[in-house]
């Protein structure tokens, strides 16, 4: 298969994980849904690094992160599609 | 891939079956360790297996002591045990222990003797249990014998991403045929206790694993000398990309697959009694006090994926890693024995990553010595609930 850019878990999934060094701005990524070996396709509006999410919609704030299928937190600020998802526009349910 | 229905293991009295055919030489409290040493350099062939403690321990602590000793002689990895232990009353309870399961144990105690006569006394029971055990021969066994625990350790986003979604793929595939299976790490489930709990087979097992979580959590809130908030996930985590506890959680669950129900909820070193499938057992999270757990409760191979590279090992369960970082594989390569990371790259997928794992758990169970075998990793660490008198 060809060289993947992001994982998806889930199909339900609205983050990908960054598999390469770093996404760079405006570069086209393609994204495996290892679920069911799907591929989608997705820009990136910032540079992410390795292991960090991307999201793959808008969120406004109180909408929740879908990863491996399950809810992993709130968003606290607005994240664009293609943004970087982390500490900064996202918090656990939990505290 | 089709699943071997056989491998070549060591069927035991009491119809439990191993993959390996140790003779171990065990001292009951911490005092005894020289003199059990000195049988294990004495006869070649036999394990002794240090520890640090056994005396003036008590209540539940004490119990759980006993279950991770007797247990480890018991494991169905071990063909005879030579006992050593300061006095004989908790000598004796330990062998008689051990005794039930049908295979060679017989107690030496050093009080009013003294370590170099017992040395003597014993090495002389050791050298004739390890030439006993090296007759045993491997012979056929079917799949469902095997009994397989999982864990992972020094984790990292390849972790939640790859390595633990292959284990998965294994449970998911290994379960219908009657294995039985292993999971823990009480403290790391934090985040995807409800999640954990729906996984549960009913409403007793569900029930029983959010009653252990809460007893964890409620034991962390009273201990705790900062918010956890600041320290789950780590500073570590957070800069390798993970946001939340949850996240962190989550990738951590995904070593049971996605279809697996865990049929019961186990005490530390308790010996599943629910038949085939997958257990939950409460351990601690640190790598060599969960192994140490699980190999008491009788399972008999160990599978650990690890991110940044962890080496442990045990002294009698095979500890098989496996790794999807591609920087650990190749720097750390003497200590992974299975490579998964091509999954990143999407030049392989879960199913065939899980379809490897089989096939080196497989030949581990057929022989085959593990990385941490082979570099001596031995670690065998009792788990301590608090002082002792």
């Amino acid at each position: 298969m060809s060289q993947t850019d992001l994982i998806i878990h889930d199909e339900k999934d609205n983050v990908a994980v960054v598999v390469i060094e770093k996404t760079s701005k405006n570069q086209e990524c393609v994204g495996w849904i290892m679920e069911n070996d799907k591929t989608i396709k997705i820009k990136s509006i910032n540079e992410i690094p390795l292991g960090h999410k991307i999201a793959l919609q808008d969120f406004k704030e109180g909408d929740t992160i879908l990863k491996y299928g399950h809810d992993i937190g709130k968003v606290v600020a607005p994240i664009k599609k293609g943004d970087h998802v982390h500490v900064h526009n996202v918090k656990t349910k939990k505290w | 891939m089709s699943i071997p229905k056989t491998f070549m293991g060591f069927k035991r009295e009491n119809g439990r079956v191993g993959i390996r055919n140790h003779v171990i030489i065990l001292p009951v409290d911490d005092i005894s360790n020289a003199c059990a040493e000195a049988i294990g350099n004495n006869i070649k062939g036999t394990v002794a297996i240090p520890h640090s403690y056994g005396r003036l321990q008590f209540g539940k602590d004490l119990e759980l002591f006993f279950r991770t000793i007797i247990g480890t002689g018991k494991n169905p990895n071990v063909a005879a045990v030579i006992v050593v232990g300061i006095e004989p009353k908790w000598t004796k309870k330990v062998v008689d222990e051990i005794a039930k399961t049908g295979k060679p144990v017989e107690g030496f105690s050093i009080e009013g003797l003294g370590d170099i006569e017992t040395t003597m006394k014993a090495s002389k029971k050791a050298q004739e249990f390890v030439q006993w055990a090296s007759e045993k021969q491997r012979t056929e066994c079917s799949i469902s014998d095997l009994w397989i625990a999982v864990k992972c350790g020094e984790s990292d986003t390849t972790s939640g991403l790859a390595s633990n979604p292959a284990v998965g793929n294994l449970m998911d595939k290994l379960e219908p045929h009657g294995v039985h299976l292993c999971f823990g790490e009480t403290s790391e489930i934090t985040g995807a206790e409800k999640v954990c709990a729906a996984r549960g087979k009913d409403e007793d097992a569900k029930k029983k694993f959010l009653k252990t979580w809460n007893n964890y959590n409620n034991f962390i809130l009273e201990n705790k000398t900062n918010d956890l908030s600041e320290s789950q996930p780590t500073a570590g985590n957070i800069k390798g990309g993970l946001t939340t506890i949850e996240e962190k959680a989550f990738g951590n669950l995904q070593k049971i697959g996605k279809k697996v129900k865990y049929v019961d909820v186990l005490e530390p070193a308790e010996e599943p009694k629910n038949g085939k499938g997958l257990y939950f057992m409460d351990t601690s999270s640190a790598a060599a006090e969960c192994v140490t757990l699980q190999a008491a409760a009788g399972f008999t191979v160990h599978i650990f994926p690890t991110g940044q590279g962890n080496v442990v090992g045990n002294p009698i369960e095979p500890v098989i890693k496996l790794t999807a970082n591609p920087k650990t594989a190749s720097t750390m390569s003497e200590h992974i024995d299975l490579d998964v990371s091509k999954i990143l790259k999407r030049e392989m997928n879960l199913s065939q990553a899980g379809d490897a794992l089989i096939d080196i758990t497989v030949k581990t169970a057929n022989g085959r010595i593990t990385c941490a075998e082979s570099l001596g990793h031995k670690e065998f660490v009792i788990t301590k609930l608090y002082r002792s008198a």
